[in-house]
């Protein structure tokens, strides 16, 4: 085994790199709409272990980047809310959850 | 951090494990619920990654706002709109299946290059503040990040109004048309849906 001093970067970069396509690939081929707000909080994760990533191993005295961590937490929980509302009062239109069906605003 | 690097990696191996099996997971399992649980399970696993990073206080934000608020708001709408319905065919779904899954793994390969062959610029790992880091962050976010501080709370604000608006039924006590007092019962009928013979 390698000689390490501590966990490289590019070991979390890469989790957060897997982390985030496979939240695209979620966004892009699921049906279930609560499944897409899953799929981008997965992003938003992803997002968030690269902020800490580079705030731990380039920034370790100012930790910029925990900041950023702490407003995009923020701004996810919002989107979240009012994510999840737009989902009820869609469904209490449509009577469905399936992304296909969704097309309102269509040409 | 002040744990052997034996111990690191064994952690930073089981958590990203968790990570990358639980997402597939959530992405790839027929059942919604599941997803929901392992979804909770990816973001603890996430916050245990922000622990092997020195960050504790993030560790903390994540488990309450995400796990706490998130997760449960997500289950919640799983049991709001559960309803076992069959999908109607679409349309080239397997080529839309396959673009989308190539685009992905080209994404991915391209991200991991980058990662590998970026040369970073590490700083001195002398100057890490390590478990102080709860400190700094309130001192970051008292002084030069107070505008975005505050700028958050009005969102925050906003995202209830909205959410509250959105996602209200509404419940009049009288009838408008006649005046008399509506019966409770009817406010919890289905109505006729809008526009779902429009496809």
């Amino acid at each position: 085994m390698m000689n390490l001093e501590s966990i490289p970067i590019q070991a979390f970069l890469i989790i957060s790199s897997s982390l985030f396509c496979i939240g695209i690939w979620g966004l892009l081929n699921s049906r279930n709409a609560v499944r897409v707000l899953m799929s981008i909080e997965l992003m938003l994760n992803a997002v968030n272990i690269n902020l800490m990533a580079f705030s731990s191993y380039v920034d370790n005295n100012l930790i910029q980047g925990q900041v950023f961590t702490i407003f995009v937490i923020t701004v996810a929980a919002a989107e979240a809310a009012v994510g999840l509302a737009i989902l009820l009062s869609l469904y209490r239109n449509r009577v469905t959850v399936d992304m296909e069906s969704f097309n309102l605003l269509k040409w | 951090m002040s744990i052997a690097i034996t111990t690191q990696i064994i952690c930073f191996t089981v958590l990203s494990s968790v990570v990358i099996i639980g997402a597939l997971g959530v992405v790839l399992l027929e059942s919604i619920v599941y997803s929901a649980f392992l979804l909770g399970g990816v973001f603890m696993s996430v916050a245990g990654l922000y622990l092997l990073l020195n960050a504790s206080f993030v560790a903390a934000a994540q488990v309450l706002v995400y796990v706490g608020a998130v997760n449960v708001l997500i289950i919640f709408a799983i049991m709001l709109v559960n309803k076992k319905e069959d999908l109607k065919p679409v349309n080239a779904i397997k080529s839309r299946r396959i673009i989308s899954t190539s685009i992905c793994l080209t994404l991915l390969s391209l991200l991991i290059r980058v990662d590998l062959t970026q040369v970073w610029n590490l700083s001195n790992p002398q100057d890490s503040i390590g478990e102080e880091s709860t400190i700094r962050i309130g001192e970051h976010l008292f002084s030069d990040y107070l505008l975005p501080f505050e700028v958050a709370s009005v969102l925050l604000l906003m995202a209830m109004i909205g959410a509250i608006v959105l996602a209200r039924r509404d419940v009049m006590s009288k009838d408008i048309s006649t005046g008399l007092p509506v019966d409770q019962e009817l406010i919890e009928k289905t109505s006729e849906p809008l526009l779902t013979n429009k496809n």
